[in-house]
């Protein structure tokens, strides 16, 4: 069951019982289209703690070379959790279509 | 060859079980079906049978049990009637979804309230889309055959879906009939062993019951639709070799007395030999009358039903359950549903008769048979009409 693939599956292409043979396969799922916000990271407020990467229930947020925090928006729902608990006030969420 | 024993329906329902050599038995006891679990129960505690008996808390905890044991490869069995097996409606519909082959024997029995624990059909009609295979016992001796063709049936490859054996509370359960139990060498013959393609196993692990969002859900539901229809000619199948192995036979819709029958009965259960009683008595004052029996309810046997009322003028259709402020009983609703698109069909009436436990008599079926010519004489009113009910 694959969002990634590019052919979708057909009713003939499921195996019986709806058994997923591929292991984690739950990570073809792109759930980043649930998202109607996504979050901005302020680099000159963030303090490089993590607070943001340990709360996201996705686990969708990366840290990046420079050890900044960025989210992978395949994943990122954009529930707005890492904003809320950001102690510096360094994620912002701002609307899709911006 | 074995001889006939007389014996409880119940007990000889655990016999199959017995005899089918099941792995697991999750149940939890509800009159009717109390003594079917009772005597399995008995039967695995003296080391007659070599399976795990659960004793769950509760008749979805049973299904979820034989859920889990179907699933890592075992042959499950359960038992439930009325109120039960509404309590493990969530769980009825996973297990054929996931195409898990549980065999369960349903003692027909009435829903609440009023609190009833007599027969009627209103149970199976709430399981009646869940997807399983199901089949109607009319006695003892085909609730015996029944259960051990459905072990056959539901775990063959091809088909791997869950199979009700429906048998009349009390009608059927706590009478004592002459039974032939087969010989044990015959019927592992006639069971291959269960081998699911992708059972519960953490060398090849793989992820059941998975989420589907909408992208999907529609491709899983036909899949699942296509796969219950095709499972006909492997029913088929079944009941020939059965027929080979054991000598009984049995078909989608068997008949009695129907070859010249202008006028036909339509029964499901237990009343179908009482209504042979019915179309006995009538051929003798030379009325022609025959008598069909819808032995499987699902997958619903359109062409056969259809092929067997191709003569018939009349049809009278009994159901033992009312669809409230819908379109007449159950059975009779799908029968006329069935038979909608055919050039010439038979005029069909239907009756409601035998809720919660009330008698169905040869008598009621001889009064069926005056009213509905009665009836098709100046039409019926309305969908249906009770049968026996005082003003």
């Amino acid at each position: 069951m694959s969002g990634k693939k590019e052919k979708p599956l057909g009713w003939q292409d499921l195996e019986v019982g709806y058994i997923v043979t591929q292991a984690g396969s739950a990570s073809q799922y792109k759930t980043g289209d649930w998202r109607s916000q996504r979050p901005l990271w302020d680099h000159d407020k963030c303090i490089k703690c993590g607070i943001c990467y340990i709360f996201c229930p996705d686990i969708c947020i990366v840290q990046t070379q420079e050890g900044y925090f960025d989210a992978d928006l395949f994943y990122c729902k954009g529930c707005g959790i890492c904003a809320r608990e950001c102690l510096t006030g360094a994620v912002q969420m701002v609307e899709e279509e911006e | 060859m074995p001889k006939p024993v007389g014996m409880e329906v119940s007990f000889a329902a655990a016999e199959a079980v017995r005899l089918a050599n099941v792995d697991v038995i999750a149940a939890y006891p509800i009159t009717p079906q109390t003594h079917i679990v009772e005597r399995l129960s008995q039967i695995v505690a003296d080391g007659e049978l070599d399976a795990e008996y659960i004793c769950v808390e509760s008749e979805h905890s049973a299904m979820s049990a034989c859920a889990g044991a179907s699933a890592a490869g075992a042959r499950a069995f359960t038992a439930t009637a009325g109120q039960g097996l509404e309590l493990m409606h969530e769980m009825v519909y996973v297990v054929s979804s996931m195409r898990l082959p549980v065999v369960m024997a349903v003692c027909n029995r009435a829903l609440s309230a009023p609190l009833s624990v007599w027969s009627d059909h209103s149970d199976v009609m709430a399981v009646r889309d869940c997807g399983w295979i199901q089949v109607f016992a009319e006695n003892g001796q085909q609730v015996v055959d029944l259960i051990l063709w459905a072990f056959r049936v539901s775990e063959d490859p091809r088909v791997l879906f869950p199979t009700m054996v429906h048998l009349d509370g009390f009608h059927l359960t706590h009478v004592i009939e002459p039974v032939v139990l087969p010989d044990q060498s015959r019927v592992e013959e006639f069971i291959p062993e269960y081998c699911h393609p992708f059972p519960l196993d953490p060398e090849r692990p793989v992820t059941m019951g998975a989420y589907g969002p909408p992208f999907i859900y529609s491709e899983a539901k036909k899949a699942q639709e296509v796969a219950l229809r095709s499972t006909k000619s492997v029913i088929l199948e079944g009941w020939k070799e059965f027929e080979a192995s054991f000598g009984r036979s049995y078909k989608p819709i068997e008949s009695y007395r129907l070859d010249d029958a202008e006028v036909a009965l339509l029964t499901m259960g237990s009343v179908g030999e009482t209504a042979t009683i019915a179309v006995d008595r009538s051929r003798r004052k030379g009325k022609k009358v025959g008598l069909i029996r819808l032995r499987l309810w699902r997958p619903f046997p359109f062409e056969e039903l259809r092929e067997s009322v191709k003569h018939i003028k009349l049809l009278i259709v009994l159901d033992r359950a009312i669809s409230f402020g819908g379109p007449g009983g159950p059975v009779a609703s799908e029968v006329r549903s069935a038979l909608y698109h055919l050039r010439s069909r038979p005029k069909v009436i239907n009756f409601i008769a035998g809720l919660g436990g009330r008698d169905i008599t040869p008598e009621v079926f001889d009064h069926m048979l005056k009213r509905a010519l009665e009836i098709s004489a100046r039409g019926q009113e309305g969908e249906f009409e009770i049968i026996g009910v005082r003003e």
